[in-house]
Formats: C-alpha cells, sequence, structure tokens
C-alpha cells in the first residue's frame, strides 16, 4: 500500500496549524518511536520480541492507544458472534443433511437446491439482503453497531434485550449459510453411509427410522468435523466480512478500519490473532475428534 | 466424446454450464461490442430505476446494468484465472507427492497441511496490503497462490490410491520413468476430478475476490462485483434503501458461484458410481 501512515499521523496534528519545522520535528520523533528508521531485519526482529511479550504495538491510526487494547475490546464481540452462529449451523446443518439423505423424496427435492443455492451466497452477501429486508424495508431490526449509541453498556435489562437486537441479523446470516454448506456436505456423506451393510440390516430388523438415522449420523459425521476443521478459516474470514456489513464492534470491522487507515500495527496484530483462534480451534477440534471416533485413540496407544 | 455424451446427460451439468456460459459469453459480447463506458457518470446520486436506466445509478451517478455487465466479465475472469492457477500449483504439488510417497511426500504434505490451517484469508490480506499497486492481475495471482492447498489435498488423495494399480506397475515393469508415468498413467486417470476441483476453485475465486474488495483490498480502477458491493457498502446504499445498487451484484454473485457448484456436483454424480441413480 503506498503511502507513509507517519504523514498521516502528522498531518492529522497538522490540522491544529503548527509551524513546520515543529511538524519536521514531530514527524521525526514518531519514525524513531515507531522504529522506521532502523533496517527492515532489525524492525521485524523486534516486533518479533514484543509478540512474543504479548505486546501488538501501538496503533498509527489511533495513536497513541495500543493494538492490545483495541482488539481485547474488539475479541469478545467476535467470539460471541461466531462460536455460537458456526457451531448452532454445522449441528443444524448435519442433521437436515441426514435427514434429507434418509427421506428422499419431497423434502429433499426441496430442501438440497434450497440449501444449495444458500451454501454460494457469501455471509455478506445474505447479510447485505437481510440487513436491507429487516433493518431498512421493515424497519423491525436496528442496522449498525453492536448497541445503540445513546445506551452505556451495563448489565441492565434493556441493554441486554437492545444487544440482542443488534445481533440477531448478523447471527442470523452466518447460521443459515452454514447450515446450507454443511447440510450439502452431510447428504453426500449420509448417501454413502445409506448404502452399507448395517443400514440394510437395521432396516430388516425393523428399527425405528430416528434410530438409523442417529446410526447414519454418528458416521457419516465423521468427516464433517474434519472438514469443519479444514474449512474454518474460511468460515472465520467470511464471518469477519459480516461485521464490516453491520459495523459490528468486532475484530473485523477494525481490520477493516485498519486497512483503510493504513493501520499496519492493527493489521498485524488483527490477523495475528484471527489465525491464532483459528489454530485453537483446531486444536479443539482434533481432540473432540479423538472423543468422537475411539478408533484414533486407539490406534494411537497401539503405536 | 463418449464422456462428454455422460457428462451433457446430466441435467445439473447441462443447467449450471448454459447459465454461466450465458452470462460470461454475453457479458464479454457486450462489453466487446457496446461503447457504453462503465464509469461515465450518467446521472445523479442512486437514481431509481427508470426506463433509460433500467438498473438506476449508483453512488457515482453511473449507470449500474452496464457497470454490472462489466462486473460480471472481469469477476469471472478472476475466478477462472485464480482457479486455473491454484489448480495447476495444486496438481503439480498433489501429483508429485501422491506418486512419488516417502519422504517427498511427508514435505509436501506437511506444506500443504500448514497452508490448510493457516486461514488463507489471512494470508490474502496481507499479502493484498502489501501490495504496492493491486492490478487487476496482482490480485487474481494473489488469490490464485493462497488457494491451492485445496487441490493439493484433494489431487495427492487421488494419485496415491492410484498408485498401487497394476497398469502403473506394468509401466514401471516396462522401464518408463517416474515423469513419463505421472503425465501418461496418473494424470489422465484424474482429469475428470482435477476438473471438477477447478470448477469448485474458480467459483472459490469469484467469492474471494468479492471479500477482499469488501474489505477494501480489491482491484484498483477495475469494475467487479465484489468493487460494486464494496461502494455500495460504503455509500450508505443499504441503509438508503437504494436496492439497485447492490442487490444486482449480489444476486449475480450467488447466480454464478450457484451454477460453477452445480455444475461440480452434476459431474459428481456422473462419475461417482455411488452418487449415481
Amino acid at each position: 500500500m503506498p503511502g507513509n501512515p507517519i504523514t498521516g499521523i502528522v498531518s492529522k496534528m497538522a490540522s491544529g496549524g503548527a509551524p513546520s519545522d515543529v511538524l519536521e520535528k514531530l514527524y521525526n520523533s514518531y519514525i524513531q518511536e515507531f522504529g522506521l528508521d532502523k533496517p527492515l531485519y532489525i524492525q521485524f526482529w523486534d516486533y518479533l520480541v514484543k509478540v512474543l511479550h504479548g505486546d501488538l504495538g501501538v496503533s498509527f491510526s489511533l495513536y497513541p492507544i495500543r493494538v492490545n487494547e483495541i482488539l481485547a475490546k474488539a475479541l469478545p464481540w467476535t467470539i460471541a458472534l461466531q462460536v455460537p452462529s458456526i457451531i448452532i449451523g454445522w449441528l443444524l446443518g448435519n442433521f437436515l443433511g441426514v435427514t434429507a439423505a434418509y427421506k428422499k423424496g419431497k423434502f429433499d427435492s426441496v430442501l438440497f437446491p434450497f440449501s444449495l443455492f444458500i451454501s454460494c451466497i457469501p455471509y455478506y452477501c445474505l447479510a447485505i439482503i437481510l440487513l436491507y429486508f429487516f433493518g431498512v424495508v421493515l424497519h423491525i431490526l436496528p442496522t449498525n453497531g453492536g448497541y445503540s449509541m445513546n445506551l452505556v453498556p451495563s448489565f441492565s435489562i434493556s441493554f441486554i434485550l437492545d444487544v440482542l437486537k443488534h445481533y440477531f441479523l448478523p447471527f442470523l446470516s452466518i447460521v443459515l449459510v452454514t447450515i446450507g454448506g454443511q447440510a450439502v456436505g452431510m447428504r453426500e456423506m449420509s448417501i454413502y453411509e445409506l448404502n452399507t451393510d448395517y443400514v440394510n440390516y437395521s432396516k430388516s430388523l425393523g428399527i425405528k427410522e430416528s434410530k438409523i438415522i442417529r446410526y447414519v449420523f454418528r458416521n457419516a459425521m465423521l468427516p464433517q468435523i474434519t472438514g469443519l476443521a479444514l474449512s474454518l478459516g474460511t468460515m472465520v474470514g467470511g464471518a469477519l466480512i459480516v461485521e464490516i456489513v453491520f459495523s459490528y464492534p468486532g475484530v473485523g470491522t477494525w481490520l477493516f478500519n485498519g486497512i483503510r487507515q493504513q493501520d499496519y500495527p492493527l493489521i498485524q496484530g488483527g490477523t495475528l490473532l484471527v489465525t491464532m483462534a483459528v489454530l485453537t480451534a483446531n486444536f479443539f477440534i482434533d481432540i473432540i475428534y479423538s472423543f468422537v471416533d475411539p478408533r484414533i485413540k486407539a490406534s494411537q496407544i497401539e503405536e | 466424446m463418449k464422456t462428454l455424451r455422460i457428462l451433457f446427460s446430466s441435467g445439473k451439468v447441462v443447467f449450471g454450464l448454459s447459465v454461466f456460459l450465458f452470462l460470461f459469453i454475453g457479458s464479454i459480447t457486450f462489453t466487446a461490442l457496446s461503447s457504453k463506458d462503465p464509469t461515465e457518470m450518467v446521472g445523479n446520486l442512486y437514481d431509481s430505476p427508470s426506463k433509460e436506466y433500467p438498473l438506476g445509478t449508483d453512488n457515482f451517478g453511473r449507470d449500474v446494468l452496464v457497470e454490472l455487465i462489466h462486473g460480471i466479465k472481469t469477476s469471472v475472469i478472476v475466478g477462472l484465472s485464480a482457479g486455473i492457477l491454484a489448480t495447476l500449483i495444486g496438481t503439480i504439488i498433489g501429483t508429485i507427492a501422491g506418486f512419488t510417497g516417502k519422504w517427498v511426500d511427508n514435505v509436501l504434505n506437511s506444506l500443504t497441511n500448514l497452508f490448510l490451517v493457516i486461514p488463507s484469508f489471512v494470508i490474502l490480506v496481507l499479502l493484498a496490503v502489501s501490495l504496492q499497486k493491486r492490478s487487476l492481475f496482482l490480485v487474481t495471482m494473489v488469490i490464485g497462490i493462497t488457494s491451492w492447498p485445496w487441490t493439493a489435498r484433494a489431487v495427492r488423495a487421488q494419485a496415491s490410491s492410484l498408485k498401487t494399480r497394476e497398469h502403473i506397475s506394468m509401466a514401471k515393469l516396462n522401464g518408463k520413468g517416474n515423469l513419463n508415468i505421472m503425465f501418461t498413467e496418473v494424470l489422465p486417470y484424474m482429469l475428470s476430478y482435477i476438473f471438477m476441483v477447478f470448477v469448485i476453485q474458480s467459483a472459490g475465486g469469484i467469492l474471494n475476490e468479492a471479500g477482499l474488495s469488501m474489505l477494501g483490498l480489491g482491484p484498483e480502477n477495475t469494475i467487479s462485483l465484489g468493487v460494486m458491493l464494496s461502494w455500495a457498502l460504503n455509500f450508505e446504499a443499504v441503509r438508503t434503501g437504494a436496492w439497485w445498487a447492490f442487490f444486482p451484484a449480489v444476486f449475480s454473485i450467488a447466480v454464478i458461484t450457484f451454477s460453477l457448484y452445480l455444475v461440480n456436483i452434476g459431474m459428481d454424480e456422473v462419475f461417482n458410481p455411488r452418487l449415481r441413480k
């Protein structure tokens, strides 16, 4: 990206009307403070040392606020939005996928093209449409932010209700698209499973439908768990953009602000945080996988 | 030829392909024949649809319909090119890893897994931020380069299962070199599969371009569907009710990716005997 961010900070101060030699001094002191006068590899080394100490540096655009502070405020919003919506969407989608594969017929022929179409819409596109429909046309839900500007964050009932109102649309757009994508994948997995011997045997024994679906669900779910681990990065990326659509006060919106204002420390900090979060989530999914599929644990014990 | 005939017996493939080709070829012909400049300002801020401008005007007072057609062309070209790049890199790495096995496979597979787990979204953002100028070509390259791991993983699985087939052993006994076997005995057997991966990667490329543009990291001086969306969002088209400024782009993205997914699913049903009805 072209342009020097320090010039931005200094010119912001210059709008107060300071003489040019003062600006020059200011410019130099900032260059020194951010360490921009040092060679690139030393800057990089300094950055690494700082990051390992948990220090993400100072934001360019919101100088002198630290990136840690900004992200610490944003992270709870993002986690509260993404974790429940991805988990709920994933569970509902898988359940619908199995049912569609098992029931076939009308249920499948309606649900399948619908889930396929909805899974092709990126989160943020659906978010824009929901925002327009519920927020602008129907006027029943707020169109931006995490809570109303005239309220002070507190644990009062009115504030919580207000937060939930703002939460609903971004949540819905992530859940719907996740359901679509998962249902399509799960349907295919279940079709494989339905041809297996244990399903035919259970059917001939006259076992209840809901019980067979549960068997199939448990077996077809395994690849879906791996799939979740692998596509988590893409999902989180898309969900971060949903925040931008709603100006939701999470990491995605801050990342967007950082990009617009060439705030490199904020961009680096935000992307680092997202990467760490996705890697941690992957780690937990791996652990959960070994509980769901005992064969994994057994094979490791043998080794 | 026979493969093609089977392919076109699938309604999903035919329908998806026709929609996709209609939009792609239509937009290319229009932009080639029409002298209408998508960046020309013909009206005011968010004029509603009229007879003259069926989709109204955008925040700069430009004709949305003309922009949309140019946007579809750009987005599809970005998607296809990024798809080709991602498929190419992924196929090379996947085939070598799967077919060679041993330590080469270990190294390449760990590399692939590493890139699979790191969210490509993050790499995409960081690469795009660090570019001095974001031309259409560079953005396409960045998207292609960040999305190969999926292909590599899928192709590797195929190649390593092909490795144990008898015709490969025959070729080895005949003294064919590894490279020769890869091209004549392994790749042809995976072509249909690779093409399916390519279709999905192209859809992914279109979505990635849109995502990057929404973040303000899209191609500069070009009109793509993502760029249109990001303008609509930055100039508050949604909250002021100017649906014509964003809905056509949203709808086009959904329809294009839907048609590509449909082709992929149709092909899967044709080539995968277990899914065949």
